[in-house]
Protein backbone atom coordinates (compact mmCIF):
# COMPACT_ATOMS: atom_id res chain seq x y z
CA UNK A 1 0.00 0.00 0.00
CA UNK A 2 1.48 3.21 -1.40
CA UNK A 3 1.96 6.24 1.20
CA UNK A 4 -0.10 9.30 1.38
CA UNK A 5 3.18 10.85 0.57
CA UNK A 6 3.60 8.84 -2.73
CA UNK A 7 -0.06 9.20 -3.94
CA UNK A 8 0.73 12.73 -3.38
CA UNK A 9 3.59 12.85 -5.67
CA UNK A 10 2.11 10.52 -8.14
CA UNK A 11 -1.38 12.58 -8.42
CA UNK A 12 0.73 15.24 -9.04
CA UNK A 13 3.19 14.01 -11.97
CA UNK A 14 0.26 12.61 -14.08
CA UNK A 15 -1.25 16.22 -13.55
CA UNK A 16 2.28 17.53 -14.94
CA UNK A 17 2.07 14.85 -17.70
CA UNK A 18 -1.59 15.89 -18.51
CA UNK A 19 -0.71 19.52 -19.53
CA UNK A 20 2.12 18.29 -21.79
CA UNK A 21 -0.30 16.00 -23.75
CA UNK A 22 -2.87 18.65 -23.41
CA UNK A 23 -0.44 20.96 -24.99
CA UNK A 24 0.70 19.07 -27.51
CA UNK A 25 -2.99 18.42 -28.83
CA UNK A 26 -3.53 22.00 -28.94
CA UNK A 27 0.27 22.60 -31.07
CA UNK A 28 -0.63 19.58 -33.33
CA UNK A 29 -4.52 20.40 -34.21
CA UNK A 30 -2.73 24.50 -34.82
CA UNK A 31 -0.43 22.65 -37.63
CA UNK A 32 -3.24 20.41 -38.42
CA UNK A 33 -4.92 23.29 -39.78
CA UNK A 34 -1.79 24.84 -41.10
CA UNK A 35 -1.06 21.50 -43.14
CA UNK A 36 -4.29 20.48 -43.91
CA UNK A 37 -4.44 24.81 -46.02
CA UNK A 38 -1.45 23.66 -47.83
CA UNK A 39 -2.17 21.09 -48.62
CA UNK A 40 -5.68 22.16 -50.07
CA UNK A 41 -3.65 25.09 -51.83
CA UNK A 42 -1.82 22.71 -53.98
CA UNK A 43 -4.39 20.24 -54.98
CA UNK A 44 -6.09 22.26 -58.19
CA UNK A 45 -2.38 22.32 -59.28
CA UNK A 46 -2.00 18.18 -58.75
CA UNK A 47 -5.58 17.77 -60.41
CA UNK A 48 -5.18 19.73 -62.99
CA UNK A 49 -1.22 18.31 -64.00
CA UNK A 50 -2.76 14.52 -63.62
CA UNK A 51 -5.55 15.18 -65.31
CA UNK A 52 -3.47 16.84 -68.75
CA UNK A 53 -0.76 14.36 -68.18
CA UNK A 54 -3.51 11.42 -68.14
CA UNK A 55 -4.63 12.56 -71.53
CA UNK A 56 -0.97 12.85 -73.00
CA UNK A 57 -0.36 9.53 -71.05
CA UNK A 58 -3.00 7.90 -72.75
CA UNK A 59 -2.10 9.79 -76.28
CA UNK A 60 1.49 8.64 -76.58
CA UNK A 61 1.81 6.26 -74.17
CA UNK A 62 1.17 3.28 -76.76
CA UNK A 63 3.77 3.98 -78.93
CA UNK A 64 7.25 2.91 -78.99
CA UNK A 65 9.01 6.61 -78.76
CA UNK A 66 7.45 6.88 -75.60
CA UNK A 67 9.57 8.22 -72.74
CA UNK A 68 11.16 5.52 -70.55
CA UNK A 69 9.19 7.28 -67.65
CA UNK A 70 6.38 6.27 -68.66
CA UNK A 71 7.19 3.25 -70.49
CA UNK A 72 9.50 1.56 -67.95
CA UNK A 73 12.62 0.60 -68.67
CA UNK A 74 11.29 -2.87 -69.81
CA UNK A 75 11.89 -4.76 -66.93
CA UNK A 76 10.95 -4.73 -63.11
CA UNK A 77 13.40 -6.44 -61.44
CA UNK A 78 14.51 -3.56 -59.02
CA UNK A 79 12.15 -1.82 -56.78
CA UNK A 80 13.09 1.50 -54.85
CA UNK A 81 10.75 1.75 -51.86
CA UNK A 82 10.91 5.42 -50.84
CA UNK A 83 8.94 5.55 -47.32
CA UNK A 84 7.85 9.03 -46.35
CA UNK A 85 7.26 8.99 -42.56
CA UNK A 86 7.45 12.05 -40.02
CA UNK A 87 10.76 13.20 -37.90
CA UNK A 88 8.82 13.07 -35.04
CA UNK A 89 7.04 10.37 -32.70
CA UNK A 90 4.36 10.80 -30.08
CA UNK A 91 1.77 10.61 -33.13
CA UNK A 92 0.12 7.15 -32.86
CA UNK A 93 0.43 4.39 -34.75
CA UNK A 94 1.05 7.24 -37.99
CA UNK A 95 4.50 6.03 -38.42
CA UNK A 96 4.38 2.23 -38.07
CA UNK A 97 1.38 1.98 -40.24
CA UNK A 98 3.48 3.55 -42.91
CA UNK A 99 6.40 1.18 -42.10
CA UNK A 100 3.97 -1.74 -41.75
CA UNK A 101 2.97 -1.31 -45.25
CA UNK A 102 6.40 -0.89 -46.62
CA UNK A 103 7.34 -3.75 -44.80
CA UNK A 104 4.92 -5.91 -46.30
CA UNK A 105 5.33 -4.67 -49.97
CA UNK A 106 8.92 -4.96 -49.55
CA UNK A 107 8.95 -9.04 -47.90
CA UNK A 108 6.32 -9.82 -51.16
CA UNK A 109 9.04 -8.37 -53.52
CA UNK A 110 11.80 -10.36 -52.63
CA UNK A 111 9.62 -13.54 -52.42
CA UNK A 112 8.98 -12.92 -55.71
CA UNK A 113 12.57 -13.18 -56.32
CA UNK A 114 13.32 -9.00 -57.13
CA UNK A 115 15.78 -6.46 -55.66
CA UNK A 116 14.36 -4.45 -53.38
CA UNK A 117 16.01 -0.60 -52.14
CA UNK A 118 14.83 1.74 -49.66
CA UNK A 119 14.97 5.00 -49.56
CA UNK A 120 13.55 7.17 -46.44
CA UNK A 121 12.19 10.23 -45.87
CA UNK A 122 12.08 11.40 -42.23
CA UNK A 123 14.02 9.77 -39.69
CA UNK A 124 11.28 7.64 -37.48
CA UNK A 125 11.03 5.10 -40.84
CA UNK A 126 14.47 4.67 -40.90
CA UNK A 127 14.85 3.79 -37.08
CA UNK A 128 12.11 1.23 -37.11
CA UNK A 129 13.17 -0.49 -40.71
CA UNK A 130 17.08 -0.40 -39.45
CA UNK A 131 16.51 -3.71 -37.65
CA UNK A 132 15.24 -5.65 -40.47
CA UNK A 133 16.21 -3.76 -43.56
CA UNK A 134 19.43 -1.90 -42.87
CA UNK A 135 21.11 -3.45 -46.02
CA UNK A 136 18.37 -2.48 -49.04
CA UNK A 137 18.88 1.01 -47.50
CA UNK A 138 20.08 3.85 -50.42
CA UNK A 139 19.67 6.97 -49.04
CA UNK A 140 18.07 9.03 -46.48
CA UNK A 141 16.18 12.48 -47.19
CA UNK A 142 16.12 14.37 -43.69
CA UNK A 143 13.68 16.83 -43.37
CA UNK A 144 14.61 17.59 -39.61
CA UNK A 145 15.60 20.87 -40.09
CA UNK A 146 12.63 22.08 -42.40
CA UNK A 147 9.90 24.44 -40.91
CA UNK A 148 7.87 24.43 -43.79
CA UNK A 149 7.68 21.93 -46.29
CA UNK A 150 7.92 23.85 -49.62
CA UNK A 151 7.85 22.62 -53.49
CA UNK A 152 11.92 22.81 -53.57
CA UNK A 153 11.92 19.45 -50.78
CA UNK A 154 9.79 17.89 -52.97
CA UNK A 155 12.23 18.49 -55.87
CA UNK A 156 15.58 17.90 -54.47
CA UNK A 157 13.94 14.59 -54.04
CA UNK A 158 12.79 14.20 -57.11
CA UNK A 159 15.89 15.01 -58.82
CA UNK A 160 17.37 12.97 -56.70
CA UNK A 161 15.26 9.69 -57.79
CA UNK A 162 15.17 10.55 -61.76
CA UNK A 163 19.16 10.68 -61.03
CA UNK A 164 19.23 6.85 -59.85
CA UNK A 165 16.31 5.99 -62.50
CA UNK A 166 19.28 7.54 -65.46
CA UNK A 167 21.78 5.63 -63.54
CA UNK A 168 19.94 2.39 -63.98
CA UNK A 169 19.65 2.08 -60.31
CA UNK A 170 15.90 1.15 -60.39
CA UNK A 171 13.14 -0.37 -62.30
CA UNK A 172 10.28 1.04 -60.11
CA UNK A 173 9.76 3.33 -57.66
CA UNK A 174 6.80 3.12 -55.60
CA UNK A 175 6.27 6.01 -52.86
CA UNK A 176 4.50 5.18 -49.32
CA UNK A 177 3.03 7.88 -47.28
CA UNK A 178 -0.29 8.34 -45.28
CA UNK A 179 -3.54 9.68 -46.75
CA UNK A 180 -5.26 11.87 -44.60
CA UNK A 181 -8.65 11.23 -44.65
CA UNK A 182 -9.84 12.89 -41.24
CA UNK A 183 -8.17 13.48 -38.28
CA UNK A 184 -9.09 10.15 -36.71
CA UNK A 185 -8.36 8.15 -40.05
CA UNK A 186 -4.75 8.15 -42.46
CA UNK A 187 -4.66 5.56 -44.74
CA UNK A 188 -1.28 4.48 -45.47
CA UNK A 189 -0.84 4.38 -49.21
CA UNK A 190 1.30 2.61 -51.30
CA UNK A 191 1.87 4.79 -54.85
CA UNK A 192 3.97 3.91 -58.18
CA UNK A 193 5.63 7.33 -59.29
CA UNK A 194 8.15 6.00 -61.75
CA UNK A 195 7.26 4.45 -64.40
CA UNK A 196 4.39 7.10 -63.70
CA UNK A 197 0.61 5.95 -63.73
CA UNK A 198 -1.97 8.06 -64.27
CA UNK A 199 -5.98 7.09 -63.93
CA UNK A 200 -7.75 6.85 -66.53
CA UNK A 201 -8.84 10.28 -67.24
CA UNK A 202 -12.87 10.02 -68.08
CA UNK A 203 -12.83 10.35 -71.53
CA UNK A 204 -15.78 11.43 -73.72
CA UNK A 205 -15.96 15.14 -73.84
CA UNK A 206 -11.87 14.91 -74.59
CA UNK A 207 -11.18 17.97 -75.69
CA UNK A 208 -8.15 17.49 -79.15
CA UNK A 209 -5.44 20.02 -78.21
CA UNK A 210 -2.95 21.18 -80.48
CA UNK A 211 0.42 20.74 -78.64
CA UNK A 212 3.40 22.93 -78.72
CA UNK A 213 6.48 22.31 -79.38
CA UNK A 214 4.76 18.35 -79.79
CA UNK A 215 2.95 15.98 -77.65
CA UNK A 216 6.37 14.16 -76.98
CA UNK A 217 8.44 16.94 -76.09
CA UNK A 218 6.19 18.22 -74.26
CA UNK A 219 5.67 14.52 -71.75
CA UNK A 220 9.30 14.69 -71.85
CA UNK A 221 9.16 17.92 -70.35
CA UNK A 222 6.24 17.50 -68.02
CA UNK A 223 7.13 13.82 -66.31
CA UNK A 224 9.88 14.69 -64.45
CA UNK A 225 8.04 18.06 -63.08
CA UNK A 226 4.90 15.18 -62.65
CA UNK A 227 7.53 13.35 -60.12
CA UNK A 228 8.07 16.38 -58.20
CA UNK A 229 4.51 17.00 -57.93
CA UNK A 230 3.47 13.61 -57.10
CA UNK A 231 6.05 13.74 -54.12
CA UNK A 232 5.18 17.00 -53.26
CA UNK A 233 1.78 16.19 -53.01
CA UNK A 234 2.35 13.04 -50.94
CA UNK A 235 4.37 15.10 -48.59
CA UNK A 236 2.11 17.12 -47.78
CA UNK A 237 -0.86 14.60 -47.10
CA UNK A 238 1.74 13.02 -44.90
CA UNK A 239 2.46 16.70 -43.17
CA UNK A 240 -1.70 16.77 -42.57
CA UNK A 241 -1.73 12.53 -41.84
CA UNK A 242 0.88 13.13 -38.62
CA UNK A 243 -0.51 16.04 -37.11
CA UNK A 244 -4.19 14.19 -37.54
CA UNK A 245 -2.85 11.43 -35.77
CA UNK A 246 -0.42 13.29 -33.58
CA UNK A 247 -3.71 15.28 -32.20
CA UNK A 248 -6.01 12.28 -31.51
CA UNK A 249 -3.08 10.02 -29.69
CA UNK A 250 -2.35 13.22 -27.55
CA UNK A 251 -6.34 13.53 -26.73
CA UNK A 252 -6.38 10.04 -25.76
CA UNK A 253 -3.31 10.56 -23.71
CA UNK A 254 -5.02 13.63 -22.02
CA UNK A 255 -8.37 11.36 -21.26
CA UNK A 256 -6.18 8.61 -19.97
CA UNK A 257 -4.20 10.55 -17.45
CA UNK A 258 -7.49 12.74 -16.63
CA UNK A 259 -9.07 9.26 -15.65
CA UNK A 260 -5.78 8.21 -14.34
CA UNK A 261 -5.87 10.93 -11.48
CA UNK A 262 -9.80 10.51 -10.65
CA UNK A 263 -8.50 6.96 -9.59
CA UNK A 264 -5.76 8.22 -7.99
CA UNK A 265 -7.71 10.69 -6.06
CA UNK A 266 -10.25 8.29 -5.18
CA UNK A 267 -7.47 6.05 -3.44
CA UNK A 268 -5.72 8.86 -1.83
CA UNK A 269 -8.27 9.79 0.13
CA UNK A 270 -9.42 6.44 1.09
CA UNK A 271 -6.23 5.85 2.70
CA UNK A 272 -5.96 9.40 4.30
CA UNK A 273 -9.66 8.64 5.70
CA UNK A 274 -8.24 5.52 6.83
CA UNK A 275 -4.96 6.89 8.58
CA UNK A 276 -7.84 8.81 10.32
CA UNK A 277 -10.07 6.57 11.85
CA UNK A 278 -6.79 4.30 12.71
CA UNK A 279 -6.09 7.17 14.83
CA UNK A 280 -9.34 7.24 16.23
CA UNK A 281 -9.31 3.78 17.26
CA UNK A 282 -6.12 4.19 19.21
CA UNK A 283 -7.31 7.37 20.91
CA UNK A 284 -10.57 5.53 21.71
CA UNK A 285 -9.13 2.26 22.98
CA UNK A 286 -6.28 4.28 24.69
CA UNK A 287 -8.99 6.00 26.76
CA UNK A 288 -10.78 3.18 27.40
CA UNK A 289 -7.80 1.09 29.19
CA UNK A 290 -7.50 4.02 31.64
CA UNK B 1 -19.50 35.77 -78.88
CA UNK B 2 -17.98 35.97 -75.09
CA UNK B 3 -14.95 38.64 -75.16
CA UNK B 4 -13.52 37.63 -71.69
CA UNK B 5 -11.72 34.26 -70.93
CA UNK B 6 -11.48 32.50 -67.02
CA UNK B 7 -7.92 32.96 -66.01
CA UNK B 8 -5.99 30.73 -63.49
CA UNK B 9 -2.67 30.93 -62.53
CA UNK B 10 -1.16 28.31 -59.94
CA UNK B 11 1.64 26.95 -58.93
CA UNK B 12 2.15 23.97 -57.06
CA UNK B 13 2.01 25.88 -53.48
CA UNK B 14 -0.79 28.31 -54.17
CA UNK B 15 -3.15 29.80 -56.74
CA UNK B 16 -1.93 33.04 -57.36
CA UNK B 17 -4.70 34.38 -59.87
CA UNK B 18 -8.20 33.34 -61.11
CA UNK B 19 -9.78 36.48 -63.26
CA UNK B 20 -11.29 37.14 -66.24
CA UNK B 21 -9.41 38.11 -68.43
CA UNK B 22 -9.69 39.90 -72.15
CA UNK B 23 -6.45 38.76 -73.07
CA UNK B 24 -3.10 36.83 -71.43
CA UNK B 25 0.18 36.60 -72.85
CA UNK B 26 2.23 33.70 -72.52
CA UNK B 27 5.57 32.84 -72.64
CA UNK B 28 5.49 29.68 -74.86
CA UNK B 29 8.55 27.50 -75.20
CA UNK B 30 8.40 28.10 -78.51
CA UNK B 31 7.92 32.11 -78.47
CA UNK B 32 5.26 34.15 -76.59
CA UNK B 33 1.84 33.99 -77.82
CA UNK B 34 -1.41 35.80 -76.41
CA UNK B 35 -4.63 33.94 -76.18
CA UNK B 36 -8.12 35.51 -76.41
CA UNK B 37 -11.67 34.33 -75.76
CA UNK B 38 -12.08 31.36 -78.32
CA UNK B 39 -9.02 30.58 -78.94
CA UNK B 40 -8.23 26.99 -80.63
CA UNK B 41 -7.47 24.29 -77.61
CA UNK B 42 -3.79 23.88 -76.86
CA UNK B 43 -1.75 23.28 -74.46
CA UNK B 44 2.20 24.49 -74.47
CA UNK B 45 5.00 24.53 -72.24
CA UNK B 46 6.68 27.37 -71.06
CA UNK B 47 10.31 28.89 -70.71
CA UNK B 48 11.05 31.28 -67.94
CA UNK B 49 9.19 34.16 -68.94
CA UNK B 50 6.73 37.45 -68.22
CA UNK B 51 3.11 36.35 -68.37
CA UNK B 52 0.68 39.31 -69.03
CA UNK B 53 -2.71 38.94 -68.21
CA UNK B 54 -5.26 42.25 -69.17
CA UNK B 55 -8.53 42.40 -67.82
CA UNK B 56 -11.08 45.04 -67.14
CA UNK B 57 -9.10 46.41 -64.51
CA UNK B 58 -6.06 46.91 -65.97
CA UNK B 59 -3.16 43.87 -66.68
CA UNK B 60 -0.58 42.15 -64.43
CA UNK B 61 2.26 40.34 -64.69
CA UNK B 62 3.82 37.50 -63.61
CA UNK B 63 7.22 35.82 -63.58
CA UNK B 64 6.74 31.96 -64.58
CA UNK B 65 9.11 29.24 -65.27
CA UNK B 66 8.45 26.08 -65.77
CA UNK B 67 5.03 24.19 -66.46
CA UNK B 68 2.41 24.30 -69.24
CA UNK B 69 -0.57 26.33 -69.96
CA UNK B 70 -3.84 25.17 -71.17
CA UNK B 71 -5.42 27.46 -73.43
CA UNK B 72 -9.26 26.11 -74.19
CA UNK B 73 -12.21 28.26 -75.57
CA UNK B 74 -13.10 29.84 -72.40
CA UNK B 75 -9.57 29.61 -70.20
CA UNK B 76 -6.58 29.60 -69.92
CA UNK B 77 -4.86 27.72 -67.08
CA UNK B 78 -1.56 28.18 -66.35
CA UNK B 79 0.10 25.34 -63.83
CA UNK B 80 3.85 26.86 -63.47
CA UNK B 81 6.53 25.46 -61.07
CA UNK B 82 7.46 28.29 -59.87
CA UNK B 83 5.75 32.02 -60.28
CA UNK B 84 5.45 35.32 -58.55
CA UNK B 85 3.80 38.48 -58.96
CA UNK B 86 6.14 40.71 -60.72
CA UNK B 87 6.34 43.03 -57.90
CA UNK B 88 7.58 40.16 -55.39
CA UNK B 89 10.39 39.33 -57.68
CA UNK B 90 13.35 41.27 -56.17
CA UNK B 91 16.90 41.16 -56.73
CA UNK B 92 17.72 39.07 -54.61
CA UNK B 93 15.03 36.27 -55.76
CA UNK B 94 16.33 36.66 -59.13
CA UNK B 95 19.30 36.47 -58.44
CA UNK B 96 18.24 32.99 -57.17
CA UNK B 97 16.33 32.27 -59.82
CA UNK B 98 19.33 33.01 -62.01
CA UNK B 99 21.87 30.82 -59.42
CA UNK B 100 19.32 27.73 -60.06
CA UNK B 101 19.36 27.94 -63.59
CA UNK B 102 23.14 28.46 -64.00
CA UNK B 103 23.56 24.95 -61.49
CA UNK B 104 21.36 23.08 -63.65
CA UNK B 105 23.32 24.36 -67.03
CA UNK B 106 26.75 23.05 -65.14
CA UNK B 107 25.33 19.68 -64.03
CA UNK B 108 23.08 18.86 -67.21
CA UNK B 109 24.17 16.36 -69.02
CA UNK B 110 25.21 16.40 -72.95
CA UNK B 111 22.19 15.74 -74.30
CA UNK B 112 20.51 18.30 -71.95
CA UNK B 113 22.78 20.93 -72.43
CA UNK B 114 21.38 23.33 -75.16
CA UNK B 115 17.79 23.05 -73.18
CA UNK B 116 20.07 24.01 -69.83
CA UNK B 117 21.70 26.75 -71.89
CA UNK B 118 18.28 28.11 -73.52
CA UNK B 119 16.86 28.54 -69.65
CA UNK B 120 19.46 30.57 -68.36
CA UNK B 121 18.95 32.82 -71.93
CA UNK B 122 15.86 33.39 -70.99
CA UNK B 123 16.11 33.47 -67.38
CA UNK B 124 18.74 36.62 -68.32
CA UNK B 125 16.17 37.65 -70.75
CA UNK B 126 13.46 37.99 -68.02
CA UNK B 127 15.94 40.20 -65.66
CA UNK B 128 15.92 42.53 -68.65
CA UNK B 129 12.24 43.04 -68.83
CA UNK B 130 12.48 43.74 -65.44
CA UNK B 131 15.24 45.52 -65.58
CA UNK B 132 16.90 44.07 -62.98
CA UNK B 133 20.67 43.11 -63.20
CA UNK B 134 22.21 39.23 -64.41
CA UNK B 135 25.00 38.81 -62.38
Amino acid sequence: MPSLKDLKNRIASVKSTRKITKAMQMVAAAKLRRAQDAAEQARPYTDRFNAVMAGLAASVGGSDSAPRLLSGTGSDKVHLLVVMTAERGLCGGFNSSIVKLARARAAELIAAGKTVKILTVGKKGREQLRRDWASHFVAHVDHSAVRKLGYTNAQDIARDLLGRFDAGEFDVATIFFSRFQSVIAQTPTAQQIIPAKFEEAETGAATLYDYEPSEEAILADLLPRGVATQIFAALLENAASEQGARMSAMDNATRNAGDMIDRLTIEFNRSRQAVITNELIEIISGAEAL
Amino acid sequence: MADTLQFDLVSPERKLASVEAREVQIPGADGDMTAMADHAPMITTLRPGVLRVTHGGGSDDYVVSGGFAEVTAGGVSVLAEQALPRAEVTQAIYDEMLAAARAAQSSAASDAADAAAKTVADMVTVGEQLGLAAR
